[in-house]
């Protein structure tokens, strides 16, 4: 403990942005908008340089991590949590992931949200989101993190809800906070049964308790902080049944699309399984429901993806699919591949999106990709990175998409936690990613343009970018972002070559002594365990094999999606005339949101107007208040009387009252 | 040497005065008087007391009565003068705007 790090103050990450947040916020209106942006890019970019610098300082130090405390924040008998940042490996990579992704998208948008009213409120959101994401990455316990967590939701609400004057887009914030709060309620009690249980919040004290505890071999405590934990986590990264409010977020600017809705905040929910992968591995059956859901929420994201003709929805319902496989991934324990995979995904979803944004700039705002089409010629360099995006999220050798995606199924497939289902599922969700992909790169950019000068642009657009004529290629302050995550949607897979991203996250993952045999899935992660050691070859050899098969069903989607929209346009519409019912059903995305809202919504909107307003609130309570003023009001019209004004009436009852007085002191003088 | 009772029958008197005057009267000037009446009943037997106790308290009461009776009938014919000045009448009666 005696060596001295040249730089180490953690603390400057997340309050930089809060700096600009506060700057813009506070003074932002009287300041011109070069301004403004100059703020929001340095106070991002130094964060991003610092964050740097504490990479390079921890990997270079002899620690794993680094726990910095800088005050108390609440003391409550044998209950403390302070105010402390801890920097690890899984926390490094998310600081990395947030401010580097998140400087580029402030770049981006410096250029896109030119000709946008409100553009200090909109750096002033994005620079407080920052803030909160980073508080809830360095945060060193579970009720800071909640800060965070809670933090990043309500700057996702007022980004959906930046063009405000929109009812949809209003609508869609008060969505998106609401499905977020049932989520945070499951993560409230998690917390709650944490602190009763281990009596902490503090990551290093639970994961050292835990130590003591073999798996749980039914469901017990541990099982249930992972599942109210696996609700928070689905209302935060938008898996079933919570995923609802993601494809409506596409509401806000393209921009916070990428940023939160893409990149960073929706994987929260990622990090913190990561995060908990000490009570998580120790508890099977929440694991499995991890697993279970990520599975789901990825193959029926991705068939609602097939048939969605909105740029920007497609590319929510890919995200919410990739989340699906995070999810997956964490489920089973394989939480570096998850966290790979969020990283990867960071890199080449925000470039998709941010893509789409330009496409979008360079069309007055037509979002309907029916609408498109051939707009290779018209903007080359966002064709390209498009198409370095779609080659990474398909899974194309040797992009990021690959070698993160390869992982998770081989995981799946081979994990103690994992089975053949999970990995047959991702499969087949791996083809249908890479079909509509390409299915939104060939509408978009290849074809003929189907746009044209007929007011395109008063019809449907969430960004109102008013340009007419041609389509134009966006500026480069747009288009350098867009390359430099094309790089690292590149080479940012090269990490996972040889396992090395794997061994990185060690430090992070803890393992566990001691299974319990009398569990299946223990008793299978034995036998797996030894089979592994045995057929160590013939492992070596299956991977590759199912590495050959994903790299095939990335290509196999490809050549669907270029049969069908460049060889054959006209098959589409036959296929899906042909399949009517089905494709109607995953057209309105399995009808999911109208169950919500008669089953849930309708009910819970007549128990409150009906019940608690009508009923509890006018009659119950203002009852109880208008009651008490009629009585007040009643007894004083008889008492005010009195009051007649007459200064001699009062003298009158004062001397009488003197008198009254003076004859009771006369008689008890007597007596 | 005069009995005590005498004295205060006279301030009960002086009192009781004071007190009808103020209940019956409608001229601010004539109740006005009427409290001044009142109080000298009520140093009468200060001092009455005073003298029989021989103590100074009493005495010391009733300057402070009158000290204040002064400074009472300084504000008190200040705002009478103002009453008249705005309402052109001295009946109480009349003055009654405070009245809900």
């Amino acid at each position: 403990m005696t060596i001295t790090l040249p730089f180490w103050q953690p603390w400057l990450i997340p309050i930089l942005p809060l700096i600009g947040a506060l700057l813009n916020g506070l003074f932002g209106r009287k300041l011109p908008q070069k301004l403004v942006s100059g703020i929001a890019l340095f106070f991002t970019g130094a964060s991003f340089v610092v964050a740097l610098a504490h990479a390079w300082v921890l990997v270079s130090s002899p620690y794993a991590m680094l726990e910095t405390k800088y005050g108390t924040w609440i003391t409550a008998g044998n209950f403390h949590a302070d105010f402390a940042l801890l920097v690890d490996h899984l926390s490094l990579i998310m600081m990395l992931v947030v401010t580097g992704v998140g400087f580029l998208i402030h770049v981006y948008a410096t250029a896109y949200m030119e000709h946008e009213g409100g553009y200090y409120r909109f750096f002033t959101y994005l620079n407080l989101f920052m803030f909160f994401m980073l508080v809830l990455v360095l945060a060193n316990n579970y009720l800071l993190m909640f800060v965070g967590w809670e933090g990043v939701g309500l700057a996702s609400y007022l980004l959906i809800g930046f063009y405000f004057r929109k009812d949809s887009a209003a609508n869609a914030g008060k969505k998106a906070f609401i499905t977020n709060r049932v989520g945070d309620f499951g993560f409230l009690i998690a917390l709650f049964l944490l602190i009763q249980h281990f009596g902490t919040v503090r990551y290093t004290q639970v994961n050292d308790i835990l130590t003591h505890f073999g798996t749980e071999p039914n469901a017990g405590f541990l099982t249930a902080i992972g599942l109210l934990m696996l609700v928070g986590a689905c209302g935060k990264s938008a898996q079933i049944p919570l995923f609802v409010w993601l494809p409506d977020a596409m509401e806000g600017p393209t921009p916070v699309s990428a940023l939160i809705h893409a990149a960073t905040m929706v994987t929260a929910g990622v990090y913190m399984v990561a995060r908990s992968n000490a009570i998580f591995t120790r508890a099977p059956l929440a694991l499995l429901a991890v697993a279970i859901i990520g599975t789901l929420t990825s193959f029926f994201a991705a068939t609602i993806g097939i048939t969605q003709t909105d740029i920007k929805r497609v590319l929510a319902y890919s995200t919410v699919s990739q989340l699906g496989y995070m999810f997956m991934a964490a489920g089973v324990a394989a939480y570096s591949a998850s966290v790979f995979h969020l990283m990867t995904h960071a890199f080449f979803k925000a470039l998709l999106f941010l893509g789409a944004g330009s496409v979008i700039h360079g069309i007055a705002g037509e979002q309907d990709m029916r609408k498109m089409g051939g707009l290779r010629k018209y903007m080359p360099w966002t064709f390209g990175v498009m198409l370095i995006a779609t080659l990474a999220i398909a899974g194309i050798p040797p992009l990021a998409g690959f070698w993160s995606k390869d992982e998770i199924l081989w995981q799946a497939y081979s994990s103690p936690f994992g089975s053949k289902i999970f990995w047959a599922v991702g499969a087949i969700t791996a083809f249908m990613t890479s079909f509509y992909m390409f299915r939104l790169l060939f509408m978009t950019f290849f074809g003929e343009y189907r746009g044209g000068n007929d007011n395109a642009h008063n019809t449907h657009h969430a960004d109102a970018h008013g340009h007419h004529g041609t389509p134009h290629e966006s500026p480069w302050m747009m288009l350098s972002p867009l390359v430099l995550l094309a790089v690292l949607s590149i080479v940012g897979g090269f990490v996972g070559i040889g396992n090395r991203f794997e061994h990185f996250m060690d430090p992070v993952i803890q393992k566990v002594e001691e299974p319990h045999t009398s569990n299946l899935e223990s008793a299978l992660a034995i036998a797996a365990a030894d089979s592994k050691s045995e057929e160590h070859a013939e492992n070596k050899g299956l991977e590759t094999a199912l590495m050959g098969v994903s790299v095939a069903i990335a290509f196999a989607g490809l050549a669907l999606a270029w049969f069908l929209y460049i060889a054959r346009p006209e098959l589409p519409a036959k296929i899906a005339a042909s399949l009517n019912g089905l494709y109607e059903l995953v057209l309105h995305k399995y009808w999911i949101d109208e169950l919500y809202s008669t089953v849930l919504i309708a009910p819970l909107l007549w128990f409150s107007r009906v019940v608690l307003w009508q009923t509890v609130d006018q009659k119950g309570i203002d009852g109880m208040v208008n009651e008490s003023a009629v009585a007040a009001r009643d007894v004083s019209a008889v008492v005010r009387q009195q009051q007649s004004g007459l200064v001699r009436s009062y003298a009158g009852w004062i001397a009488a009252g003197a008198a009254v007085v003076v004859a009771y002191m006369v008689w008890m003088g007597t007596r | 040497m005069i009995p005590i009772s005498w004295y205060l029958l006279l301030s009960a008197f002086l009192f009781a005065c004071g007190v009808i005057g103020f209940l019956t009267k409608r001229n601010i000037i004539t109740l006005f008087m009427s409290i001044e009446l009142m109080l000298n009943g009520v140093n009468l037997s200060f001092i009455a007391f005073a003298t029989r106790l021989q103590t100074l308290d009493g005495h010391i009461f009733v300057f402070f009565v009158m000290v204040v009776a002064a400074a009472e009938a300084a504000v008190g014919l200040a705002i009478i003068i103002s009453v008249y000045r705005t309402r052109e009448t001295l009946n109480v009666d009349r003055v009654n705007l405070l009245k809900l």
